[in-house]
């Protein structure tokens, strides 16, 4: 008898903060600056520079404890994380340990463990064939990121999937975005995330042994990387083995995972509380100006989409694509209101289809254009597929649906006489249609209704030339 | 010319204020006399005056300055071969404050390998020799400075006290060294021993001289060090003749046993002199204070084993050639770097702090740093000031103590309680004891002990029994 495993996942994100200066000094951030120019005596580790922590980069922190439902530390203690390895100038990081910022917390039915700061590490550079530090004839140290501030977002072990990890990330970056607290951009490494993978038998409630997959960059990758650990661990089990606990790499091109630490291998990181930092004594004043700068969230937006009469889904997309939900309600404003859902099914439609990620915001289609655009269709001046050929139009050059319609030619047929002839044409240059339709073969009308659409060039509204095909059929 | 000599700091500060002596005449007086220096007290000595602010309030009037400091294009080497040539590009705040107020450096003093030490053997630049016997060692850490302000090659100078690191050198030279509040001067640019311990104050020839310098150390809190506080008004600079109405506690715990006989004579003879300024001195107990070294010896490796993790050969200092990968570079890098004392804190740090015996050693010795405090705060309200003898012995032979580390952990005996408290003390000369065993009598220190931000009343007090004993330092300065 075979036991159905069930994967158990649990994230830790690390997002870099866009605050104005590195989290404990006053260097800017940087955004591919030449190497080591901004740096100074304390993020370079120079002896005697001491740390400040950055106020901004707590008020980020509460923000984000608050938009993910936390409870807000009064007081939280920065500690030391001790080992060796260039890219930490002092090798020790300075992070948050038995007491973070924020603790608890849920975004979309999974909880939230801990939200803590900390700061980045510097860019190693491994000059030499391998590319990497074992084997590289020189590597060189770029300590413009050392010190930038991260956010660190541990979740429950509650997400059951790789499909369910990449979409929760992607609510997550939603969520983060529309705070204004980070770029939140897996390719750039402002969002990354490891998983902490594990199965265990379908209703069993202790965990299995887990592995932790590190640092993947991309979404795919994450999702891709999950798979491929749960294929690995099944597999491991259903052979009869255990799975070992270890840090682990996922290789997105071949698709393999390797080793990068055992459990034995594990550090010891000697955590102590940071002598050089006063503890963070979180005030009323800085909790109301955290709750102050937080708008509207994705998952209230979505709430609130939905009573001007969206499907659920569409409100849940427009909300956590922020720029789309933007957009639509750009639209919506210059529309009467029961076109909600019609325009946010043209924007997640067909204008998704067009311009793919790009913001709607950014592109040629103005929202009034796309306002009047679905206004045309609604009052049936316009057939679907003309206003589709009028946007491909917007699209490529924008410009005012009306005048697009009449330089074009592809204003609805709305001449019930003009039609009649068509549809009568039509039926005696297709006699044997005509004469299956009447023999009671109703599916052979539509040869004789596409005859009139071509005629028309889809101009014609289809559910009108059906309706004077019947009549005149005598049906 | 030797009559510059025979001027204090604050009396040369004065004549300098009043025009009658030319601050650049003095800095180049001290400039010689700390370049011929005999007992290795500098490790790096000013090659000409520089821009020199007469108008502040310390008038020109040179100063020397530990090795730990930052100081921006100099040496700033913490006595340690890892740090050899290391020129920082910034400065220190306090060297700062101190420049902006009129104190130009003079030099950089040795000192024990990054502040671990009571005896300045530890220096990668060889140990310092204390002014009144060259066979003797000048205590620790701060020796250079105590040295050089003792045999009279700088007028005054800065050092860091961690757990007495300024107190028992000065009472070893017989000078006054104080250790302001926790807090009180910006620990930005001195290169760390223990954080949560290390301060710097000054070392001076009298007390007056201590007060004046200290009050340009402290100041409004620096925004570039967390841990620093706004000081709580001004340095008052002494007056008092009397000890009326001062009660003294003597703590049985720091005053009997382990103290040299020389050493406690000398200290009971204070006791006897403050009576008569008009003090009362009563019998105190600090209950937890016989287990303060044992705590110290704790947290401050377990500090230092993290603060010293930066000396890895990457972006400054030295390091060893011929390493072949990452691992082989951190580990000759530090085995050729550090000297032995160094290395031992690191590794009784590094175990301190290691899981599973974390709360055993450093979550224990915080809690015996907390009952240290109560202690204190307790005796407080019966008493102004705790008074002990500042060190258990007198200058001690070079080479003494070198084999047996403990023997020379217990040279801080007295002074460690209060670093671990946080609270201000300092060590003033009182008088003369011969060593164990005979020979030409050595300084004795007294030492003071007051609550977070008394450092006024406390000079003030220890100017009084200064000018009560009239303790001459002059026959080392020749």
């Amino acid at each position: 008898m075979t036991v159905e495993l069930e994967p158990v996942i649990g994230l830790e994100i690390h997002v870099q903060l866009k605050t104005a200066t590195k989290m404990f000094c006053g260097c800017e951030l940087s955004f591919g600056e030449p190497p080591n120019t901004r740096t100074c005596p304390v993020c370079l580790g120079l002896p005697g520079a001491l740390p400040v922590a950055n106020a901004q980069a707590i008020h980020f922190g509460l923000m984000i404890g608050i938009a993910l439902g936390c409870e807000l530390a009064e007081r939280s203690i920065f500690h030391r994380k001790n080992y060796f390895y260039p890219d930490q100038a002092k090798n020790y990081q300075i992070s948050q340990y038995d007491e973070p910022l924020c603790r608890g917390g849920e975004l979309a039915g999974v909880r939230i463990h801990r939200v803590h700061l900390e700061e980045d590490a510097a860019k190693l550079v491994h000059l030499g064939e391998s590319g990497r530090i074992h084997g590289s004839e020189q590597s060189v140290v770029d300590f413009n990121r050392g010190g930038t501030p991260l956010v660190e977002i541990v979740t429950e072990p509650e997400l059951r999937s790789p499909e369910h990890v990449r979409e929760w990330l992607m609510l997550l970056r939603a969520t983060l975005r529309s705070l204004g607290v980070s770029d939140v951009n897996m390719d750039e490494g402002s969002l990354r995330a490891d998983a902490n993978v594990s199965l265990r038998p379908a209703g069993q409630v202790t965990l299995g042994t887990k592995t932790e997959l590190k640092n993947m960059n991309s979404f795919r990758f994450l999702e891709r990387g999950v798979a491929a650990e749960i294929d690995r661990q099944r597999a491991i089990i259903e052979g009869g083995g255990e799975v070992e606990q270890e840090t682990l790499h996922f290789d997105p091109v071949s698709g393999t995972l390797t080793s990068l630490r055992s459990k034995e291998e594990a550090h010891d990181y000697r955590y102590f509380p940071e002598p050089d930092l006063t503890p963070v004594a979180t005030t009323a004043d800085m909790r109301a100006a955290a709750h102050a700068a937080i708008g509207e969230l994705p998952s209230a937006r979505a709430s609130r989409l939905a009573t001007l009469g969206l499907t659920a889904e569409l409100a849940h997309l427009l909300a956590f694509r922020g720029e789309l939900g933007d957009y639509f309600e750009a639209v919506v404003a210059l529309a009467p209101v029961d076109h909600a859902q019609q325009i946010a099914n043209w924007i997640s439609g067909q204008l998704v289809a067009r311009i793919g990620d790009q913001d709607p915001a950014e592109s040629r289609v103005a929202p009034e254009a796309l306002a009047t655009l679905v206004a045309m269709v609604e009052a049936r001046e316009l057939t679907n597929n003309a206003a589709r050929e009028v946007l491909d139009v917007l699209v490529a050059a924008g410009g005012d649906p009306r005048e697009i319609v009449a330089e074009r030619g592809l204003g609805a047929l709305a001449d019930e006489t003009a039609l009649a002839t068509m549809v009568a044409d039509a039926l005696s240059a297709d006699p044997d249609s005509a004469a299956q339709v009447r023999a009671g073969n109703e599916k052979a009308i539509g040869a004789l209704v596409g005859a009139v659409m071509r005629e028309t060039r889809g101009r014609a509204d289809g559910g009108e030339v059906t309706r004077l095909m019947r009549e005149q059929l005598g049906l | 010319m030797s009559g510059l000599l025979e001027l204090s700091a604050s009396q040369a500060a004065a004549s300098i204020a009043r025009g009658e002596l030319d601050a650049a005449e003095l800095f180049d007086f001290y400039r010689e006399r700390a370049a011929r220096d005999e007992t290795n007290a500098f490790t790096w000595v000013a090659g000409a005056a520089p821009e020199t602010r007469s108008d502040g309030p310390l008038a020109g009037v040179p100063l020397a300055v530990k090795d730990l400091f930052a100081t921006e294009g100099v040496p700033s080497q913490a006595g340690s071969r890892i740090l050899e040539g290391y020129c920082p590009p910034y400065t220190a705040t306090v060297v700062e404050r101190l420049a902006a107020a009129g104190a130009p450096l003079l030099g950089k003093t040795n000192q024990d390998e990054f502040a671990m030490g009571s005896s300045n053997e530890n220096s990668a630049f060889g140990p310092v020799l204390n002014p009144w016997d060259h066979r003797r060692v000048p205590g620790g850490s701060s020796g250079g400075s105590a040295a050089a302000v003792a045999g009279g090659l700088a007028p005054w100078a800065i050092g860091t006290d961690t757990g007495g690191s300024i107190r028992q050198p000065a009472a070893l030279c017989g000078i006054v060294g104080c250790k302001p509040t926790y807090g009180a001067v910006s620990r930005y640019g001195m290169i760390a021993f223990a954080s949560s311990l290390d301060q710097a104050g000054p070392l001076a020839r009298d007390v007056s001289d201590a007060a004046l310098l200290l009050s340009a150390m402290v100041g409004a809190r620096d925004p570039r060090d967390s841990t620093s506080l706004d000081y709580p008004g001004a340095i008052a600079l002494p007056t008092r003749v009397d000890l009326k109405g001062v009660r003294l506690g003597v703590p049985a715990e720091l005053s009997g046993e382990g103290i040299e006989p020389g050493v406690l004579g000398v200290f009971e003879a204070t006791l006897e002199l403050a009576r008569r300024l008009g003090a009362s001195v009563e019998p105190c107990t600090l209950p937890h204070a016989g287990h303060a070294l044992a705590a110290y010896y704790v947290l401050a490796p377990a500090e230092c084993s993290s603060n010293l993790a930066r000396f890895d050969g990457v972006r400054y200092g030295y390091r060893a050639p011929g390493a072949s990968d990452l691992l082989s570079m951190y580990t000759r890098t530090r085995h050729d770097g550090f000297g032995a004392e160094v290395k031992r804190r690191i590794m009784l740090g590094t175990y301190a702090l290691s899981s599973g015996y974390y709360d055993a050693y450093y979550g224990r010795a915080q809690r015996v740093r907390t009952k240290i405090a109560e202690d204190f705060a307790a005796a407080f309200e019966r008493f102004d000031f705790v008074v002990t003898p500042t060190s258990p012995a007198v200058a001690f032979e070079l080479g003494a103590k070198l084999a047996d580390p403990l023997a020379m952990y217990l040279n801080d005996f007295c002074t460690v309680p209060a670093s671990l408290a946080g609270i201000p003390a300092m060590s003033i000369p009182v008088g003369l004891a011969e060593p164990p065993g005979g020979g030409t009598p050595l300084p004795v220190g007294f030492q003071l002990i007051g609550p977070a931000f008394s450092e006024s009343d406390m000079l003030g007090a220890a100017f009084a029994l200064e000018q009560a004993l009239g303790f001459d330092g002059s026959a080392v300065r020749s």
